[in-house]
């Protein structure tokens, strides 16, 4: 088995950058490029030198022996300043060592993966977290990599296999004292595994959502203060803003954690008719992405006709409170007056809706929920049909079996693997 | 005494071994079959029936093969049944009571005419060796048999012992010795031994069983039958009877129980499950106040009757009194006590997919042996290592079984993967592709493997061939000519008004649609057959649900193309649990299949082991 090693922080310019090595030489190089003996485990302050003794950086050298370590290997983490050369010039003399290489995208991971650290819907939830900016987002992540998507799926499958066998022993033990018409049981059964993989599929949508955050758009009239509006929220001049109608044209994004919750704020152009050709291609970008985004915020005057509809959850608001005489539901970017308000809707709305999250996070995890679904509302036909199709149904059943099996990497392992690991980057 | 050199030597005239000898022969090496008495080829030890569920599918699997199992269960049924008649014909087992003696009549006479097949006579108690390699046997009285492979199929002989309550005394079954000291030779190879038990019904008088309020039950009208060369029986035919036991029968067994070898703990070794002694029965399932009885006739002239459901290690006199108890039986006279047999078995994970014991050259192992019971489940693996204990002598390929193909292939695959924690028997929902693998079309799924081996005769090549021929043209008819939904309306078929054209064997799969509904739709196929109509009924049934597992299959097959080396140590893999190394270790699976179905394996655990094969290829590869 080759060493590997690779900067496991992000590239570029930063305070630490921690490059990491792992495999059975991985202590021996530790060894190699701090000169003295190390402790077997623990954290040590060590010089680090090239293979002609010239010194590369001051670093922390931390030990991990398998299989107490991420991969399960041997494992060195080498913290050295962050300085673009520093970083360099580490690589390259691990390089010059025999037997290491530099890791391909993901091959920690799939390391630890072989090593029995991790399972497949772990590891997809350790790209999660990795790439996890907000609380939502982690807490949905850590689940996947605590296993939580693995035990749901042995759940079910347990339970249709149990469904299953009360078919088996029509079928296996005709003749023998035993009941004929089983279907009002198993369907009963089935039933219950069927709203369980449909709610769980239905969650996905949500749980994609936390992972790439909802978005929330501010439509209106032009001049209402809809790009005022954003830089509040947002704190800074994301957005230019002036007393001219139809200063915005392109859709602003700003990206924000509201309460823990992503949000993907986005301003767009105000609405009118118009002759000018620039601006009503704006116009129709910002009713498209208004009409795709989660939530809508309206910046409205009183019995202002709305051309775009307002769905579940989205807000309605008199814009520029600050000039208005009466307290009504009203908003200003200028003063912040009515953004506490704004903000305390939105997160409620998306909290309720992120409860419908599930462990399942994945395009992969839905598709296959909604498959084994499938066979199962056919099983469910055909076992109407009685005992003659009994053969049929179980068929049925077993191919949902095999599809849950599929979610956790229990059956067709290889291509699973590639598929998983082709979205992992350098170092993980 | 001096014999001639074998190619094979067949240790056991049971159905493993009888069955051995005949595939062996069948591919033209010269084979012995080396059993205690003649007479002991074709006996069976237990009940009187071949075949059933699962069962009668490995029957037509033999017979597929040109074994001789399912012709001489044709020859000597004296009452067929389809089992699971109102069921797919997917799960439809054929069955039937067997006459004991016509069934070893009929066995005898058939391995006596078998060229290239020789019956000798005598104990085995040693093997001869040279190195590691086995090259004959020793019997009893000092003779030598040589032989470059040698086939055991000792069934419960090992170091087998009796139990009749608290009695118990050395036996193979009733009336025989049991082989003591071939078992302590296979103790030198280090073999891994088990035991197991199993357990037989008294066997009554049927002339002191008042048949006047028992329920009859006839065999079928038109009878299944095994073989796929047969179409008609021979025997006279009988019906079984049927009674149950009752409360006071419950109450003698429980008040007895500690007499019992089972229950006083007279035995260690593992019972079936599937077949549980009468004591079993009644203390497992206390809520039942009464069990079926079959009251099988042993023969259409023999009055010996098997009770098919009461086994036991019961002493004889509480057998007398239970059965007394039992209406119908009242006055039956026990002819044989029933009683329980322990017996060694070796660890079939120690086997590979021929069925040779890993370590030892040319030794190959079937049936009870192996920790399987039933007359089927041994004699599909006789064929198994006659078929493959042949080709190895003349340095042909294995012969194997995949899960994909046979039941025969899921056997072996569940022996050898997973081993046996009691003793094992054929069900077809071991099957993953049971809809695929089913009892009527054997043939179509191994008879070209037979032909291609050289193997099958004459007369079954031509027969399969032609009805091929006739599968493919009515299949061709069928799948070639299209309908809207209009036409098949005006029909008189049912189907929803989509505007989608349907082909004939679409058509078909519908459940009301029979052959003759189509038949006037489609020129040509008026002269069709009976059994070739029914044929592609069966076929268009499943064709969708074919298609689909095809793909499975294939993905199956691929991970079978990951050949795991004999030599690979899975010991030195990090990062597997130390129970499954162990696990990994003594099954030493064929191919990340097989890995893939051992109990407890994990998606880590196969990625772990696909990793070390990749490396292993691509070292090779930089090396070469
Ligand atoms: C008491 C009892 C109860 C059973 N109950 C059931 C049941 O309920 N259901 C069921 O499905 N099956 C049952 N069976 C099992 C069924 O009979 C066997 O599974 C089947 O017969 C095994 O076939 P075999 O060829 O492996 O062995 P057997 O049929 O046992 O044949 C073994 C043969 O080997 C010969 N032999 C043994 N040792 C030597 C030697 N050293 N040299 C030469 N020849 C030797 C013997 O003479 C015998 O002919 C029962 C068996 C017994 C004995
Ligand atoms: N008094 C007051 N003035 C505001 C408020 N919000 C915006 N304005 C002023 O209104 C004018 C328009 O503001 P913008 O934020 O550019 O308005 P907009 O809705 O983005 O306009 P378009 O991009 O043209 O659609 C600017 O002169 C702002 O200073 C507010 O809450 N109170
Ligand atoms: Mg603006």
């Amino acid at each position: 088995m080759d060493t590997i090693f690779a900067l496991a922080s992000a590239q570029g310019k930063a305070g630490v950058a921690v490059i990491r090595v792992s495999g059975p030489q991985a202590h021996q190089a530790a060894l190699q490029l701090s000169g003295s003996s190390l402790p077997r485990q623990g954290t040590t302050l060590r010089v680090l030198k090239d293979q002609f003794g010239n010194p590369l950086d001051e670093a922390l050298v931390l030990l991990f022996s398998g299989p107490h370590s991420f991969t399960g290997e041997n494992t060195v983490e080498f913290q050295v300043h962050g300085s673009i050369a520093v970083i360099s010039a580490v690589l390259q003399s691990l390089s010059e060592i025999d037997g290491l290489r530099i890791a391909e995208p993901g091959e920690f991971t799939r390391r630890a993966l072989e090593n029995g650290k991790l399972d497949l819907a772990q590891v997809e939830g350790l790209a999660d977290l990795i790439d996890a900016e907000t609380e939502s987002q982690r807490k949905q992540a850590q689940t996947l990599l605590s296993g939580g998507l693995g035990v749901l799926a042995e759940r079910w499958r347990r339970d249709l296999i149990r469904a299953a066998s009360l078919i088996e022993v029509t079928i296996d033990f005709a003749d023998e004292d035993v009941p004929v018409d089983v279907t009002p049981e198993v369907s009963g059964l089935l039933s219950g595994i069927q709203a369980d993989l449909q709610k769980e599929a239905e969650g996905v949508g949500i749980a994609e959502r936390i992972r790439h955050g909802f978005e929330v758009a501010i439509v209106g009239a032009p001049n209402v203060g809809k790009s005022t509006l954003l830089n509040m929220l947002a704190g800074r001049e994301a957005a230019i803003t002036s007393e001219y109608a139809g200063t915005t044209r392109d859709v602003i994004e700003v990206r924000m954690d509201l309460a823990g919750l992503p949000v993907t704020l986005l301003d767009t152009a105000g609405l009118r008719d118009t002759d000018d050709h620039v601006e009503n291609i704006g116009i129709s970008l910002a009713r498209k992405r208004a009409e795709s985004a989660d939530l809508r915020v309206f910046l409205v005057e009183k019995g202002e006709d709305l051309t775009i509809e307002m769905r579940d959850g989205d807000i309605r608001l008199l814009p520029k409170a600050d000039v208005r005489e009466n307290s009504e539901i009203a908003v200003s970017g200028k003063t912040g007056q009515g953004v506490d308000y704004l903000i305390s809707h939105i997160t409620r709305v998306l909290r309720d809706r992120s409860a419908g999250a599930g462990v399942a996070s994945h395009a992969r995890h839905r598709e296959t929920l909604n498959s084994a679904n499938e066979r199962l509302k056919n099983a469910q036909t055909i076992l109407l049909q009685g005992p003659e199709y009994y053969d049929i149904a179980t068929e049925e059943m077993r191919s949902a079996i095999r599809s849950l099996e599929m979610l956790v990497g229990r059956v067709g392992v290889e291509d699973l693997l590639d598929e998983i690991f082709s979205s992992f980057c350098l170092g993980k | 005494m001096k014999h001639s050199i074998f190619d094979v030597i067949v240790v056991g005239g049971g159905h493993a071994g009888t069955e051995a000898a005949h595939a062996a022969a069948r591919m033209g090496v010269k084979t012995a079959l080396l059993t205690l008495h003649r007479r002991d080829i074709g006996v069976m030890s237990c009940n009187p029936a071949i075949g059933g569920l699962g069962k009668g599918h490995l029957v037509r699997e033999i017979d597929a093969l040109d074994g001789v199992m399912g012709r001489v269960a044709d020859k000597a049924g004296i009452q067929f049944r389809l089992l699971n008649r109102r069921k797919g014909p997917a799960v439809q087992g054929p069955r039937a009571q067997a006459d004991r003696a016509i069934y070893r009549t009929e066995m005898l006479k058939l391995t006596e005419a078998q060229e290239n097949l020789q019956i000798v006579e005598g104990e085995a108690v040693d093997f001869l060796m040279s190195d590691n390699c086995i090259n004959g046997v020793v019997l009893s009285d000092g003779a030598e048999i040589h032989g470059r492979k040698i086939i055991l199929t000792s069934g419960t002989f090992l170091r087998g012992v009796i139990h009749i309550g608290d009695i118990s005394r050395p036996g193979g079954r009733m009336g025989d010795r049991p082989s003591v000291k071939l078992a302590e030779r296979m103790d030198d190879f280090e073999v891994p031994f088990g035991r197991l038990k199993t357990g037989t019904p008294p066997r009554l008088d049927g002339r002191t069983i008042d048949w006047s309020g028992l329920d009859l039950q006839p065999g079928d009208d038109d009878p299944t039958l095994f073989s796929f060369l047969n179409n008609r029986i021979s025997a006279p035919q009988v019906s079984c009877g049927i009674t149950h036991t009752n409360e006071r029968t419950h109450d003698i067994i429980q008040k007895n129980l500690s007499r019992s070898a089972m229950y006083g703990g007279h035995i260690d070794g593992v019972g079936p499950r599937y077949c549980p002694s009468i004591e079993d029965k009644v203390v497992r399932f206390s809520d039942k106040s009464s069990h079926q009885i079959f009251l099988e006739p042993e023969g259409a002239t023999d009055h010996t009757i098997y009770p098919n459901g009461i086994s036991t290690s019961l002493p004889e006199d509480v057998q007398e009194d239970y059965v007394h108890s039992i209406f119908g039986l009242e006055n039956a006279v026990i002819l044989q006590p029933g009683y329980a047999i322990e017996y060694d078995y070796v660890d079939p994970r120690s086997l590979s997919l021929d069925l040779s014991l890993r370590g030892v050259e040319g030794l190959y192992l079937a049936g009870q042996i192996n920790g399987t019971t039933g007359y089927e489940e041994a004699a599909a693996q006789g064929m198994v290592a006659g078929l493959n204990a042949a080709a190895s002598c003349l340095d042909k390929e294995p012969v194997n079984f995949s899960r994909s193909n046979s039941y025969i292939g899921v056997m072996i695959d569940d022996l050898t993967t997973n081993g046996v924690t009691e003793p094992y028997r054929m069900f077809t929902s071991r099957a993953e592709f049971r809809l695929s693998l089913r009892a009527d079309n054997a043939d179509q799924r191994l008879t070209p493997i037979s032909i291609s081996l050289g193997c099958c005769s004459q007369e079954r090549k031509e027969k399969f061939l032609s009805k091929m021929d006739q599968l493919g043209s009515t299949k061709y008819a069928l799948e070639s000519s299209k309908y809207t939904p209009k036409q098949l309306l005006s029909a008189g078929i049912k189907v929803s008004q989509d505007g989608n054209r349907r082909t004939g064997m679409d058509v078909l799969a519908f459940p009301d649609v029979t052959f003759e509904t189509l038949a006037p739709l489609i020129t040509g196929l008026d002269q069709t057959k009976p059994e070739i109509r029914r044929q592609v009924e069966r076929d268009a049934l499943y064709a969708t649900y074919i298609e689909r597992q095809k793909r499975e299959i294939d993905a199956m097959k691929r991970d079978e193309g990951h050949v795991i080396p004999v030599d690979f140590d899975f010991s030195s893999i990090s990062g597997l649990s130390n129970e499954l190394k162990t696990k990994l270790c003594v099954t030493k699976p064929h191919d990340l299949a097989q890995a893939a179905r051992i109990d407890g394996m994990t998606p880590a655990g196969l990625a772990l082991i696909l990793a070390r094969l990749r490396r292993d290829t691509s070292q090779k590869k930089r090396e070469a």
